[in-house]
C-alpha cells in the first residue's frame, strides 16, 4: 500500500532531485529548445514542495490537485502545462483515497500519463516526455501482472525510462520547440523524457525507503 | 550585457507598473497574477479579446491594450509563455457577458496554455473561442514541426479583430474574421545580431560579423538558414520572395467549441499570393533596427510588390512584434478585402498603435 505519506515524500525526493539535476537538464534545453527547462522545472517542484508542507494532506487527490495547479501556475511553457495535467489527471483518479493499491497506482499514473498525451497530442517516436512515459508504464504494468513486488516493479519501471530517455538522442523531434530545428534535433537527449525519467526514479526510490522503514520497524 | 534594467527577477514586474504609470487613463494592471486591462473594461455588451504571450517582443501584447484592439494582455517571462490563471484571471477581468477570443500564437506553450484557460472559462460559464496565429514562412512543414510560429501577424489580427468587437460583431465573427485574418497573412524575418535576455546576460546565439540569419522567430532561437553578409534589397528581395511565393500551407487548427465545450479540428489552408491581390504591409523591427533602416526595406518591398501587381493598401513601419535588442526585420504581407480595410482604418486608441481618435 501506498500512503499519503509515501506521495508526500515523493513529491518532496522529486523536487530534489529535479533541483539536483537543474543545469543538466537547461543544458540539454539549450540543445534544442530554449534553454529554460531545468530552472523552469525546479521552480515548479520546489514550489509544489513548499505548498505541500504548508498544507499537508490525506487526501492524494488533493495533494496531486495542489501539485497540478502548482506547477501549471509556478513554471510557465509546455512542461508546466503537461506535468500539470499529469497530476490533475490523477488527481481524478485518485479521488478521495488515502491510500493505493499497486492497481490504484498504476491506474493513477496511467490516468497522468494520457492527460499528457491528451493535452501534448505528441505520439510515440516525436521525441517528447511520452518517449519515456509510455515504456516505462508498460514495463511497470508487465511487471504488476507478473505479480512481482511494487519496489522491484517500481525500480524495473525506473530503468525503463533511463533505457527510453537515452534512445530519444537518435529521434528527430516533431513536437515543440525543438521541432524547428529538424534534422538538427538528432543526437540530442529530449529535456523532457530526462525529467520524466528522474520524477520515476524519485517515485522508485521513495517506495523503495517507505518499504525499507516499514520492515524495520519492529513489529 | 548593457540593459535598463534593476533586478533581473523583478524586471517585467517594473515595467508593467512604468506602463500603467505611463498610461493612467488608459491601463490597469494586476501584478499578481501578471495582466494588462483597459481601464474602461469589461466593456457593456463587448465581445472582449484577451492574448498574451512570453515577454521581450513589446509593444506586442500589453502595448495593444486599448480602444479598438485588445481588453486585455498576459505577459509571461521573458520568452516563456504566460500560465492559465493569468489567462482566466485576465479574462475574468475583461468579459462583459458577450464572450471572449483568446488570441493564440503558435508555440506550443501558449497553445496548452490557453487551451486549459478556455476550459477553466467555459467551466464558469463564459462563452469562449480561440484564434490561432501561425503565419511565419520560415517554417515550411506543419506534418513534422509543431507548425508555424506566429509573429507579425498577430498585430493585424489583434486590430481587425478588436475593430470588429468594438463595431459589435457577437463572439463567432469576431473569431471567424480573426481565423481570416490570419490565415490571409504571411511573415518572413531576419536577424543581423542575437538577442541578450537579461536573465542569460549573453547573446542567445553567436553569429559571425559577416554573417546574418534567415528565417528566425522572435526568441533568439536560431533561424532557418545563416548566410554571409547582404545589402538591404537583397534582404528584401529574400524575404518577400518567401512571403510571395509561398505555396499553399495546409495545417489542422484546433479551435475550442463554446457549444459543446470540446475542441475542434480543422484543416484549413492558407491560398497563396496571387496578382492583384490587395494587402497590408507591415515592416517591422526586431528590437535593435532603427526605424530609418525599415524605410529602406519598404523602398524595396514596394517596388517587388508593384512587380508582382500586389497592391498594398495600407502599411505599417516600426518596432511592433520586438524580440528584445536583436537587430533585424520582418515582413508581414495581409491579403485583405474591403471589410478588413474598414475595420483596419477603424479608430484605435493603444500605446502602440493610435489612430482616428
Amino acid at each position: 500500500m501506498i500512503s499519503a505519506a509515501t506521495i508526500t515524500a515523493w513529491l518532496h525526493h522529486a523536487a530534489t532531485l529535479l533541483d539536483e539535476h537543474k543545469a543538466y537538464l537547461t543544458d540539454l534545453d539549450a540543445a534544442i529548445g530554449d534553454a529554460d527547462h531545468g530552472v523552469n522545472i525546479a521552480r515548479g517542484f520546489n514550489t509544489v514542495a513548499q505548498k505541500i508542507a504548508a498544507q499537508p494532506s490525506q487526501s492524494l487527490g488533493l495533494l496531486f490537485k495542489t501539485a497540478g495547479m502548482t506547477l501549471m501556475s509556478a513554471v510557465g511553457g509546455a512542461s508546466g502545462m503537461l506535468y500539470g495535467n499529469f497530476f490533475l489527471k490523477a488527481a481524478a483518479v485518485a479521488g478521495d483515497r488515502s491510500t493505493l493499491d499497486d492497481a490504484d497506482l498504476l491506474a493513477v499514473l496511467e490516468a497522468g500519463r494520457d492527460g499528457i498525451v491528451q493535452r501534448g497530442r505528441a505520439e510515440l517516436g516525436d521525441k517528447t516526455m511520452i518517449d519515456a512515459w509510455t515504456p516505462a508504464l508498460a514495463t511497470l504494468r508487465e511487471a504488476l501482472a507478473a505479480e512481482q513486488p511494487l519496489t522491484t516493479a517500481l525500480t524495473r519501471c525506473a530503468a525503463t525510462a533511463q533505457q527510453a530517455m537515452a534512445a530519444t538522442i537518435p529521434l528527430q523531434a516533431r513536437k515543440g520547440r525543438a521541432s524547428y530545428l529538424g534534422e538538427r534535433s538528432v543526437g540530442h537527449q529530449d529535456p523532457g523524457a530526462t525529467s520524466t525519467y528522474l520524477l520515476l526514479r524519485s517515485l522508485s526510490e521513495t517506495v523503495s525507503n517507505a518499504a525499507l522503514s516499514t520492515q524495520d520497524q519492529p513489529t | 550585457m548593457k540593459k535598463l534594467i534593476n533586478e533581473t527577477d523583478a524586471v517585467i514586474r517594473e515595467q508593467m507598473e512604468g506602463m500603467a504609470l505611463a498610461y493612467p487613463d488608459q491601463l490597469r494592471i494586476s501584478t499578481e497574477p501578471k495582466f494588462i486591462v483597459r481601464t474602461d473594461a469589461p466593456v457593456p455588451a463587448k465581445v472582449a479579446l484577451v492574448s498574451g504571450g512570453g515577454s521581450g517582443h513589446e509593444p506586442l501584447h500589453g502595448g495593444f491594450v486599448g480602444m479598438g484592439m485588445l481588453d486585455g494582455a498576459c505577459p509571461g517571462e521573458i520568452f516563456t509563455s504566460p500560465t492559465p490563471d493569468q489567462m482566466y484571471a485576465c479574462s475574468l477581468a475583461v468579459h462583459s457577458g458577450a464572450g471572449v477570443l483568446l488570441v493564440v500564437k503558435n508555440y506550443t506553450g501558449d497553445l496548452l496554455s490557453f487551451e486549459t484557460a478556455a476550459e477553466l472559462l467555459h467551466g464558469d460559464g463564459i462563452p469562449v473561442r480561440t484564434v490561432l496565429v501561425d503565419d511565419d514562412v520560415a517554417v515550411k512543414d506543419s506534418l513534422y514541426t509543431a507548425g508555424r510560429r506566429g509573429v507579425g501577424a498577430t498585430l493585424l489580427v489583434e486590430k481587425i479583430a478588436g475593430a470588429a468587437a468594438e463595431a459589435g460583431y457577437p463572439l463567432h465573427a469576431v473569431a471567424e474574421l480573426a481565423q481570416k485574418v490570419a490565415l490571409h497573412s504571411r511573415s518572413m524575418g531576419m536577424a543581423l545580431t542575437s538577442c541578450i535576455t537579461p536573465a542569460a546576460g549573453k547573446p542567445t546565439f553567436d553569429l559571425g560579423p559577416d554573417e546574418i540569419e534567415i528565417g528566425i522567430g522572435i526568441h533568439g532561437e536560431p533561424g532557418q538558414r545563416r548566410i554571409p553578409i547582404i545589402d538591404a534589397d537583397k534582404v528584401t528581395t529574400l524575404l518577400a520572395c518567401e512571403i510571395l511565393d509561398d505555396p499553399p500551407y495546409t495545417r489542422i487548427v484546433r479551435s475550442f467549441d463554446p457549444e459543446t465545450g470540446g475542441w475542434v479540428e480543422q484543416r484549413l489552408t492558407s491560398a497563396p499570393f496571387q496578382p492583384g491581390d490587395r494587402v497590408i504591409a507591415l515592416v517591422n523591427s526586431m528590437g535593435g533596427t532603427p526605424v530609418s533602416e525599415l524605410y529602406t526595406v519598404y523602398r524595396q518591398l514596394a517596388a517587388i510588390c508593384q512587380q508582382r501587381s500586389i497592391h498594398i493598401a495600407r502599411t505599417l513601419v516600426g518596432a511592433y512584434i520586438t524580440s528584445l535588442d536583436m537587430q533585424g526585420c520582418s515582413i508581414t504581407l495581409t491579403r485583405i478585402d474591403d471589410e478588413m480595410l474598414r475595420l483596419w482604418d477603424a479608430p484605435v486608441k493603444t500605446p502602440a498603435l493610435r489612430w482616428g481618435v
